[in-house]
């Protein structure tokens, strides 16, 4: 059958099974959003094109599956280069298509002509620029598979306009659609590794019944490999702990009693000293970030290292394991709960030493060291943790929370209760302001059937917040918590703490720009929240509208910092606590 | 193997053999790679291969042998990139070629032609005071030359950069 480039394109995408696509048209892409008119494809216009990669990104997180943005070229490419980077640095599947001028017009620095493909090089699991429209059914197709196998990630696809363009001959293309074998033979050079090698298993297996203070380090992995049921399994069979990176929050329930929370620079004492004192390190789909590991020759010293990944290049990059095993990270877990089982000849228990005491050293320090702040009382300024308490308790157990980045983000890290997976959605790898508004927005499109809440910074904010015309217009409810603390408050945070509180250039004042007045003319409904009492009634009133996207802005105490806190580049047995808790020292 | 190893490059230079798709764009993203990663390419060879769908690189690397693990796997990545290997100097044929010009008036032009002779060299181009000659040979050796052309006053000098195979199984040519 006779078609033409930016009707196979559209077409295309509607075979790869895409629903929404966040976009933007201009110029260079004007011939695809043509046939989008007659496409069942919902397209989402955006107010600002990386708004429409964090919105596929938020798609991606909460549904598993590839979010879609496309836009045109030069400053469109160029504004969706931050969330390439996001998606990049966070294993997000995404496919992003991007307009280019004209094949013959390619290298003349053209109108709105950059290199894309050489820009986005390195921030890409994958990128091509497409020049015959005969190559268009093929090249998306390799674009999904590459973004969704392996380790995940974002791919980008250049179009230049004339292979799309019906006017021009060069469109011109007889339809097909590649079969997956023709797909994979057409890359020879991808091979993502599934199954880990058996005898490695073998080996993590052995380690795991000899270890007597073992914990699970889970991360983002679990979550990209759909692996939070075999996790759990690993865990009960095991009786392990399993700690949480800020990538895996969900993908083991909170409320779980082998559950210790999130590790890292703000991770919770617990998690941060387990993983520290451990003999045996369990890591599952995780990367010894440095905001994990703190000073890395001080990381876990006594700890024997199993390392599951499906990134080869993860595997030794930052500590050399033991027992490396490249594989996805659900199919090597079941494999590790059947050579347990084996090799324990059924009764895992008794297979395993005692741990009797690590465990009692454990709730030891959770009892010890809980999150704690001081409760606000009426008339207080409010408390950004009292907040997240309130907004946690008041919203389905079920609900998605996406945040920004800064200290908001680490609170609702620590307070929110994940119970179950793909409701956190965050920047973690490259840690994007504005990251929240459009994140949110995405993920309430690919899950219309759950509120989903961002809570946001004053910061972050101010550099995304115009998408919330986009979701008052497409009718998208999300609901946003702004903890206005007037300031860069992780930042602040710094400078107080390791800069003798010297504030340079943090201070962005809590009445400018009024952040009600300004949701309201975005089609929001808004609210501004200034004391403890009226935090749960203002809460539970955003939670009943669902026509309408709706912003809570919550004045907070500037002043509160996040703890506990790993001092950058310190090891993580320098781990401070809040001031109100005895200092750990020589608590081991 | 029946033959003593070549002399080796510097210990801080390892050599990838890199089969890649022979396609638009391949080599920068090889490139970018490295540089993005922190690494320096001493030297960089490419041609297609007998199968004109996919190229060769050999690659000098200028690391250390720890994160060179990093970079191989790196490079693995790139969904263009089908093989690479590790080529020990003791266990492959290496050579390299170079094009030089070099003054040569008067007396000194026999000396010259000498030295080139002795590399089993060639003459490309005969000027009035300077010859430009064509060497093909080990890449330490190609540097021994270099240093014995020096004195004489070098105008111009390309390297090709090293190319190298894995040696045969029952040992071959040098
Ligand atoms: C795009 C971008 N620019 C700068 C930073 C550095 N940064 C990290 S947190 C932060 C402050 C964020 O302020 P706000 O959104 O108000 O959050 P708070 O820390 O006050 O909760 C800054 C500037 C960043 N992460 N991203
Ligand atoms: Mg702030």
């Amino acid at each position: 059958m006779p078609t033409n480039g930016g009707s196979a394109l559209i077409r295309a995408l509607e075979l790869e099974g895409v629903e929404v696509i966040f976009g933007l048209p201009g110029g260079a892409i004007l011939p695809v959003y043509d046939p989008i008119i007659d496409s069942p494809i919902r397209h989402i216009l955006v107010r600002h094109e990386q708004g429409a990669g964090h919105m596929a990104e938020g798609f991606a997180h909460a549904t598993g599956r590839p979010g879609v943005a496309m836009v045109t070229s030069g400053p469109a490419a160029t504004n969706i280069v931050t969330p390439l980077c996001d998606a990049y640095m966070d294993s997000v599947p995404m496919v992003v298509i991007t307009g280019q001028v004209p094949t013959p017009a390619i290298g003349t620095d053209a109108f709105q002509e950059c290199d894309t493909v050489g820009i986005t090089r390195s921030v890409t699991k994958h990128n091509e620029l497409v020049t015959r429209a005969e190559d268009i059914p093929l090249v998306i197709r390799q674009a999904f598979h590459i973004a969704t196998t392996g380790r995940p990630g974002p791919v980008l696809v250049d179009i230049p306009k004339d292979i799309v363009d019906p006017v021009n001959p060069r469109s011109a293309l007889e339809w097909y659609w590649p079969t997956d074998d023709e797909v994979a033979s057409s890359l020879p050079g991808y091979r993502p590794t599934t199954a880990g090698q058996a005898d490695q298993v073998r080996a993590a297996a052995e380690l795991i019944l000899s270890a007597r203070k073992p914990v699970i380090y889970a991360g983002g992995g679990i979550l990209k490999a759909r692996a939070a049921a075999a996790l759990r399994e690993l865990a009960e069979l095991t009786g392990i702990h399993v700690v949480t990176t800020l990538m895996a929050r969900g993908g083991f329930p909170d409320d779980h009693p082998l559950c210790l929370g999130m590790p890292g620079m703000h991770g919770n004492y617990t998690a941060v000293t387990a993983m520290q004192s451990a003999d045996l390190l369990i890591a599952l789909g995780s990367r010894f970030d440095d905001r994990v590991t703190g000073k890395v020759d001080a990381f876990a010293p006594e700890a024997r290292i199993i390392h599951v990944d499906v990134d080869p290049a993860e595997i030794g990059k930052v500590r050399r394991p033991d027992v490396p095993i490249v594989g996805d990270c659900r199919v090597v877990i079941e494999e590790l709960v059947t050579a347990v089982r084996d090799l324990s000849g059924g009764d895992v228990a008794a297979a395993q030493p005692d741990r009797t005491e690590w465990r009692s050293t454990i709730s030891g320090w959770q009892e010890r060291y809980p999150l704690v702040y001081e409760q606000s009382t009426e008339g207080d300024l409010l408390k950004p943790q009292y907040v997240l308490e309130q907004l946690r308790d008041r919203a389905p157990e079920d609900c998605i929370v996406a945040s920004g980045v800064g200290q908001h983000q680490m609170w609702t890290s620590q307070y929110w209760r994940f119970n179950h997976p793909y409701t956190w959605v965050n920047s973690g790898g490259l840690g994007t302001m504005g990251f929240s508004v459009p994140a949110a927005i995405g993920a309430k499109v690919g899950r219309p059937d759950r509120m989903v809440w961002a809570v946001d910074g004053d910061g972050c904010f101010q550099m995304t917040a115009q998408e919330l015309v986009t979701a008052a217009t497409e009718r998208i409810p999300v609901k946003v918590a702004i903890l206005n603390n007037a300031y860069l408050g992780m930042v602040r945070q710094w400078q107080e703490m390791f800069y003798d509180e010297r504030y340079s250039e943090v201070y962005l004042s809590p009445d400018l720009p009024d952040y009600v007045k300004w949701s309201e003319a975005m089609g929001c409904v808004a609210m501004r929240v200034e004391s403890p009492e009226e935090v749960g009634p203002a809460i539970d009133k955003a939670n009943e509208i669902d026509d309408r996207p709706v912003v809570l802005e919550f004045r907070t105490d500037s002043s509160e910092k996040v703890f506990p806190m790993v001092p950058a580049g310190r090891s993580n047995s320098d781990i401070v606590v809040d001031p109100s808790q005895p200092p750990p020292g020589g608590l081991r | 193997m029946n033959l003593p190893p070549p002399p080796g490059p510097p210990p801080r230079h390892h050599v990838l053999s890199v089969l890649v798709e022979n396609r638009a764009g391949v080599l920068a993203r090889v490139a970018s790679l490295f540089a993005r990663r922190g690494y320096n390419i001493f030297s960089l060879a490419v041609a297609p291969t007998h199968d004109d769908r996919f190229s060769r690189l050999t690659v000098v690397v200028d690391v250390e042998s720890a994160p060179l693990e990093q970079v191989v796997k790196q490079l693995n990545k790139l969904v263009n990139v089908l093989e690479i290997s590790e080529l020990d100097p003791r266990d492959s044929v290496e050579r390299e070629l170079v094009l030089l010009t070099v003054t040569a008036d008067g007396d000194r032009r026999q000396e010259v032609l000498g030295l080139v002779e002795r590399f089993e060299g060639r003459v490309l181009d005969d000027g009035a005071d300077e010859v430009t000659v064509s060497v093909e040979d080990h890449p330490s050796r190609l540097d021994d030359l270099e240093e014995l052309l020096r004195p004489f006053g070098i105008v111009g000098i390309q390297r090709t950069g090293r190319v190298a195979l894995p040696r045969l199984e029952s040992g071959g040519p040098v």
